[in-house]
């Protein structure tokens, strides 16, 4: 396939077509609505479903109910979308059903505004609905990723029965790269032997997120933090940048990812040992490398577009072997390259400390910045 | 005295699974089962339907019907059914909600349902109160009851007054039926099976929404016996919710049941 | 080597366009770029801008602070990017909207009447391929033929018949460029 000049949410709109999407059920907010759109033309045309409900909860309900015929659904919103989608999600997670949800993240909290924004990592990795669940989540940096990822996505859910996100932000919708496009796959996919479909010659089936005795519950969440850490063991993905020889160590996901990516490429063109670290899964988290890097690394330095929940996470898998900053902006405003390269060359020519808060340094500079 | 040849004349209906009731003794919910499990069985459609129960008393409904079921977030069966109808849409889909499931946190749900004259058959069991978190105040709760959150009394001052789902429902272009019937005596309950045969009748035609709003007893948090119970749906809820046909699709006329 | 450039002014003036144009001729040309507008809620006739960067390497951050170039389509937009323009960078001025000279001494910079020149050649919406015509005799990223090949792939099958001024435009654009210019103090 060639290589086309794509438009984020719309590739993630055609990327999920391709992957044999049968069901898409959503409603309508910046900056995510043009995937939503390119849905209602797309599914329509291929005989498939496409319904803008009348709410997110509503849509989120049907992504339910579509779920356990067995095909592959999905949704998509953007951050206060996603919070009203958080019932759903709970209930798609406790009755273990294959469900594909994309986050084109925008400032907040509340109705904040509809600039790029990483503020649902908290919300989207860990948790959000109610109860123990253990979610995929996959966060695209480029176009080709979010194309990619969503495709994963699908195959991912599939395999492990599971709740996959893909967490991109307002940039990675709005933004056009040339990408390539999947292959379309047939929609005649094997039904699973789980699926509500009507009990035409077998036993009938429910698909219920209830376990009214605590014992039988406790057994799910069991089975489900299983499934997590098979998932942990087979699926960890990332992607490393200038990392053999670096002693600082920046880590970012999405769009922050790749804007410390510039930063960290600058670096090196002057002579700082700068590496990058770029998760690809934020869950399962890449604990495992991030503790290696921590051993040999000088310092570390999160970046991210919120105020530093993916940060939280660093911190507990370095268990203090290394220092570790934090550069952030928040409500919607994304990072120049400059502002990281100065982090960077900061951290290069002094050392900080073991065991100062990450959040201090940056938390004076934001102050200046705002008075 | 001669030997009778043996004959069966009241069976359990094939579409109810052989578990014992969990309803409290005298609640109605039991006889609205049997009635759409008999519907079932006569239409044949057991084998090809997909029931969505609700979050209220009837949270364990598919524990007692013997066909595909699902199990929905309070108010949100209908968005779970339509997920479900549009993915299949040659399936017989059919929800059953309590009057705080479908009248109050399903609201927008119900409606946009019938908006889009969503293909799904709704059973909505009105029996004026939260049963199962213990006898709260519902949105049809009528004028002066007294519930557990409206010891009072209700006062329409206060709480408002009771919503009326069926007529609701019936104003709504993309339904094809909905009426209200009540489940107080025999021959209320023989019309009640003949409107729930109707409402799966106009989802088999492809008519649009059918729901059929069913005037049900909750003599443990009415705090009243099973007959003051029957009693109480007749002289007190009948007169606030009639039972009327509210919106019957006109392909309907000369459909015999 | 990475190019980037601002192009910015009202809704309606084909900024976006110009932008995708640039995009579509570098993807053609076997290079990386990235398209990103500055999105917001939607209202005709509002501020638009977008940022397009070229390079032969993996590109980074898709928003810059300094461009190497900017397009600046009204006079809100020419406050706004001229201070920021990287120096020795490249500053294109639609002179038709802007009612002050330019300040930077440091830039190539390109004072055009683009509105005008797009009448004259009886299509005002050619605006922004004058413009563009002007931007790539100074800034040297892409071919003119790239750009007009993009136009033949790419502009809606209704505007079509509008190539050949819209190639027209470019070449006057450029030729404006090339005549009259500020060059680097």
């Amino acid at each position: 396939m060639a290589r086309e000049l794509l438009v984020g949410n719309r590739a993630m709109a055609e990327a999920a077509v391709r992957a044999g999407v049968q069901a898409y059920f959503g409603y309508p907010i910046t900056p995510q609505t043009e995937l939503l759109e390119w849905m209602s033309k797309r599914m329509p045309e291929l005989g498939r479903a496409f319904l803008q409900a009348e709410s997110e909860v509503a849509a989120i309900n049907m992504v339910y109910g579509a779920a356990c015929t067995g095909v592959r659904v999905m949704s998509s919103s953007s951050s206060p979308g996603v919070s009203l989608m958080m019932e759903g999600i709970s209930y798609i997670a406790g009755t273990e059903l294959p469900v594909v949800l994309i986050d084109v993240m925008r400032g907040g909290p509340g109705l904040g505004n509809i600039a790029p924004s990483q503020g649902d990592y908290n919300q989207i990795v860990h948790g959000g609905g109610h109860g123990d669940y253990f979610p995929i989540v996959l966060a695209p940096s480029s176009v080709q990723e979010a194309i990619d990822f969503t495709v994963l996505a699908f195959d991912l859910a599939e395999k492990y029965r599971s709740l996959v996100f893909v967490l991109a932000d307002g940039n990675i919708g709005q933004m056009m790269e040339p990408a390539e496009l999947p292959p379309m796959q047939p929609v005649d996919r094997p039904i699973p032997d789980w699926a509500v479909r009507g009990s035409l010659g077998r036993e009938r089936r429910i698909l219920s997120s209830i376990y009214i005795r605590p014992e039988d519950e406790e057994v799910t969440n069991l089975r489900l933090i299983e499934r997590a850490r098979t998932i942990e063991a087979n699926e960890v993905r990332y992607k490393e940048y200038y990392l053999d020889d670096a002693e600082i160590v920046v880590i970012g996901f999405g769009t922050a990812g790749r804007v410390a990516f510039s930063a960290v490429r600058e670096a090196r063109s002057k002579g700082i040992r700068a590496g990058l670290l770029r998760p690809i899964t934020l869950n399962p988290f890449p604990s495992k490398v991030i503790a290696e890097l921590a051993a040999n690394a000088q310092a570390m330095l999160v970046v991210e577009m919120n105020s530093g929940q993916m940060l939280d996470d660093v911190v507990r898998y370095t268990t203090g072997q290394v220092p570790i900053e934090f550069y952030g902006r928040m409500g919607g405003v994304v990072p120049f390259q400059d502002e990281i390269l100065t982090e960077i060359q900061r951290l290069a020519h002094q050392t900080p400390a073991l065991g100062i808060d990450p959040r201090e340094n940056w938390l004076r500079q934001m102050k200046e910045r705002l008075n | 005295m001669m030997d009778a040849p043996a004959q069966v004349v009241y069976k359990r209906p094939e579409s109810l699974t052989a578990t014992p009731t969990t309803y409290c003794p005298g609640c109605t919910h039991g006889i609205a089962h049997r009635l759409i499990a008999e519907v079932l069985d006569e239409m044949g459609i057991q084998e090809i339907s997909i029931g969505v129960a609700p979050v209220g008393c009837s949270v364990f409904a598919y524990n007692f019907f013997d066909c595909d079921f699902v199990e929905a977030a309070h108010g949100r069966a209908p968005a779970m059914a339509t997920g479900i109808k549009r993915v299949l849409p040659e399936r017989i889909v059919f929800t059953y909600q309590g009057d705080g499931d479908l009248a109050s946190i399903g609201m927008a749900e119900i409606m946009h349902a019938a908006g889009r004259g969503e293909n799904i058959t709704v059973i909505f069991i009105n029996n004026a109160v939260y049963g199962m978190t213990g006898g709260q105040m519902a949105p049809t709760t009528l004028p002066g009851q007294k519930t557990t959150s409206s010891p009072y009394g209700r006062d329409v001052e206060q709480h408002g007054y009771p919503l009326r789902m069926a007529e609701a429902l019936a104003t709504m272009d993309g339904t094809g039926y909905s009426v209200r019937r009540s489940l107080h005596d025999p021959k209320h309950i023989r019309l009640a099976k003949k409107a729930i045969r109707m409402a799966f009748e106009v989802q088999k035609r492809g008519l649009g929404f059918s729901i059929v709003e069913l005037l049900s007893s909750c003599p443990t948090n009415w705090g009243l016996s099973v007959q003051e119970s029957l009693k109480y749906i007749e002289e007190r809820m009948v007169p606030v919710y009639p039972l009327e046909d509210f919106k019957v699709n006109p392909a309907l006329i000369g459909v015999k049941v | 080597m990475q190019t980037e450039i601002i192009i910015a002014g009202f809704g309606g003036q084909g900024i976006l366009f110009a932008g995708q144009l640039i995009a579509y001729a570098a993807m053609d040309s076997g290079k990386n770029v990235t398209w990103i507008p500055s999105y917001g809620p939607e209202m005709r006739g509002g501020t638009a801008n977008c940022t397009v960067i070229v390079a032969d390497e993996e590109i980074g951050a898709p928003t810059v602070r300094n461009p190497r170039a900017a397009m600046v389509f009204n006079l809100p937009s020419f406050d706004k990017y001229e201070p920021l323009v990287v120096p020795e960078g490249v500053l294109i001025v639609n002179k038709s909207l802007v009612d002050r000279e330019y300040e930077r001494d440091d830039l190539i910079t390109v004072m055009i009447p683009a509105n005008e020149i797009a009448e004259s050649l009886g299509e005002k919406r050619l605006t922004n391929m004058v413009m563009l015509g002007a931007l790539l005799e100074h800034l040297p990223v892409l071919s003119i033929d790239a750009i007009e090949n993009a136009l033949s792939q790419h502009l809606p099958e209704r505007h079509k018949h509008l190539l050949p001024l819209n190639s027209k435009a470019l070449l006057e654009g450029a030729q404006f460029a090339r005549e009259a210019f500020a060059p680097i103090k």
